[in-house]
């Protein structure tokens, strides 16, 4: 008898091959995507209300982006040959496709995008700063000091256009990543043309989440008064988003219930088991139906100020909870049952080694730090001249 | 046309130059006479494995691993013992890949047989479509093989194999798999688990050579592949399997 085996896995099965990190990248990558879908509200959509978060979103992208090929590079047995990716694609496999996608999303959709923004900024910082920070910022203004008001039009007539290409290009990045996972047939946890549209709609849930709640503690911290119709509205739209990739995913478990195709009740029994906790109980109960029933009662009922940040807050928190949850499920559950169907493995987390829990951590941290230092060097404050 | 002596003579000697001239690279070189080499595209290697033939010894697991090296708790081929009692799902057990055979069954009433696994050198391989860098591929002799000085690690193709047969060689941090012994196979011998099976429970065939017995065997036998509904074009054909056989 193996240890944490039950039943039969085929031999090679036992050990799981894609760990934690592999559940960072969707994470990691559905909050770009979801940030910069909400900053594109007020771009092209014109949503004024969720101005003060439209910069905020932008860098909050930005600083995980930056992050995102990370856990893939730490996960590889060789990352010395990631750059293969590029120099010799194989064009057959979903997952040839991520450096080419992940590259167009970050030099022609982001940085385009926020240099437009900053761009007037940036020239006046190189003007009025001194030291490493007038050579930091003069090499950001890429040498073009024209600010006139023909100059910032044209930066916004740009900036729309590039918007407006950015918000396909993040469906693509979430959805693409939800289709590595969908297309492999011989997975049936996987394989379903539902994920990548669950996995864009989840993106969009946990990326607007992200931004509400790091406004709100960035707001505190700098103790600014929060804009509460830009809150209310941010939750307004979480609760719309969360609504449909809540539909989806049940669509997607009434689906699999009623077929009971020859999977179902191997899978049917993980959920009852090994995946219950992470599954039933924080992805379903705690990270959904709660914050969706917080959200659904702002909409009903008008709660005093004070009250609704603290169930944003909450429900907020619950949800990044919830759709953490629901990629541990995906990779994690997706790997815990044979694909003979006659048996179970678990997966034991390391502590300190290249896919441990550490490295784990140390990656969901560094794009704060970097959120931290690029709120430093463009401050997406804009309180004081905006209105 | 007029033909001359002299033109005869030019033409003849320029023959006699260029025949002499492949002679002689063919000394330098070393290289065998064409009738005698393999040439990858004679071939289309596969295997019949006869479900009432395996005994469960695990003789093919053993030569497997010490031919190829393969790391312990690691499988190019296991042996699997399905035993099934009627109405309940099938009971299936393969200690250590089945590398010291079985225990002696603890029930005489169940339908009891065995199943060795490897890869299914599929020709529409799963595998072979999701690598991102194409370090695994299908030889032109119908092999899937990985090349492990290009292969990332990246074990897409551990998750996209319907059959469970690769895994992350713990030394190369590459991924590893049958190769149905192509050191062997290209020499003229055939694999290391069939020439070690006591019962000749596997057979290597080859489906383009027309002498080949694979194609008595395939046209006077029902033979399935394994999960055919994965439509991978396996070429690893089952002779006797039972239905739930997974």
């Amino acid at each position: 008898m193996i240890p944490g085996v039950n039943g039969f896995m085929y031999p090679n099965e036992v050990e799981l091959q894609w760990s934690v990190l592999i559940v960072l990248y969707p994470y990691i990558t559905g909050l770009v995507a979801g940030a910069f879908i909400l900053a594109s509200l007020e771009r092209v959509f014109k949503v004024e209300a969720v101005r003060p978060t439209y910069r905020l979103a932008l860098l909050t992208a930005l600083a995980f982006l930056l992050v995102a090929p990370l856990p893939l590079q730490l996960h590889l047995g060789h990352p010395e040959r990631s750059l293969e990716m590029y120099l010799t694609p194989h064009t057959s496999s979903a997952m040839a496709m991520f450096g080419f996608v992940y590259l167009w999303y970050l030099t022609v959709v982001l940085l385009v995008e926020i240099w437009l923004e900053y761009r007037a900024e940036i020239v006046g910082l190189a003007q009025t700063s001194s030291g490493i920070r007038r050579l930091l910022y003069r090499a950001l203004t890429l040498g073009s000091y024209n600010v006139s008001p023909e100059a910032r039009r044209i930066d916004d007539k740009v900036g729309y256009a590039v918007t407006v290409i950015g918000i396909p290009s993040a469906f693509l990045l979430h959805g693409y990543v939800g289709f590595i996972f969908g297309s492999v047939k011989a997975n049936p946890w996987w394989s379903t043309p539902l994920m990548p549209i669950v996995f864009l709609f989840s993106a969009m849930v946990s990326g607007i989440a992200a931004v509400m709640v790091l406004y709100v503690v960035c707001s505190k911290l700098r103790k600014v008064a929060i804009d509460m119709r830009c809150l209310d509205t941010i939750a307004r739209y979480l609760f719309y988003t969360f609504v449909i990739d809540f539909t989806l995913e049940m669509l997607d478990l009434v689906h699999r219930t009623y077929e009971a195709d020859e999977s179902f009740r191997s899978l049917d029994f993980m959920v009852h088991t090994r995946l219950w906790f992470s599954q039933v109980i924080l992805q379903i109960m705690l990270g959904t139906l709660v914050p969706l029933a917080i959200l659904a009662a702002n909409q009903l009922w008008k709660f005093s100020e004070g009250a609704r940040k603290a169930m944003y807050m909450t429900a907020g928190g619950l949800t990044l909870i919830g759709i953490f949850a629901m990629r541990w499920n995906v990779v994690i559950g997706g790997q815990l049952f044979s694909k003979s169907f006659l048996g179970y493995t678990s997966y034991k987390m390391e502590l300190v080694t290249r896919e441990g829990l550490l490295s784990a951590i140390a990656l969901m941290i560094l794009p704060f730090v970097i959120f931290l230092v690029l709120i430093k060097l463009l401050p997406p404050w804009q309180e004081e001249k905006a209105h | 046309m007029d033909i001359s002596r002299r033109d005869l003579f030019k033409v003849g000697g320029k023959v006699l130059v260029l025949a002499s001239v492949g002679a002689t690279l063919e000394q330098i070189t070393g290289a065998e006479p064409p009738n005698d080499a393999y040439r990858m595209a004679d071939h289309w290697w596969g295997m019949i494995v006869d479900i009432d033939l395996c005994i469960g010894c695990g003789n093919c697991v053993r030569a497997c691993s010490t031919e190829n090296g393969v790391p312990h708790a690691y499988f190019r081929t296991w042996v699997e013992r399905y035993q099934i009692e009627e109405g309940k799902q099938p009971r299936v057990d393969s200690p250590d890949g089945a590398m010291e055979g079985f225990p002696p069954s603890t029930r005489e009433d169940l339908k009891s047989f065995f199943v060795p696994k490897l890869c299914n050198q599929c020709a529409a391989s799963p595998c072979v479509q999701v690598c991102p860098v194409g370090a695994t591929f299908v030889s032109p002799d119908g092999v899937v093989l990985v090349d492990e000085t290009y292969c990332l690690g990246c074990r897409y193709c551990v998750q996209a194999c319907p059959y469970g047969c690769r895994y992350l060689h713990p030394r190369t941090q590459t991924v590893d798999k049958c190769t149905l012994c192509y050191h062997r196979i290209t020499k003229g011998l055939t694999t290391a688990c069939c020439e070690n099976c006591p019962t000749g429970a596997r057979l290597l065939v080859d489906f383009k050579n027309p002498k080949d017995p694979v194609h008595e065997i395939l046209r006077n036998n029902k033979v399935e592949v394994l999960k055919p509904y994965m439509a991978t074009q396996a070429k690893v054909y089952y002779k006797n399997l039972d239905g739930a056989v997974r």
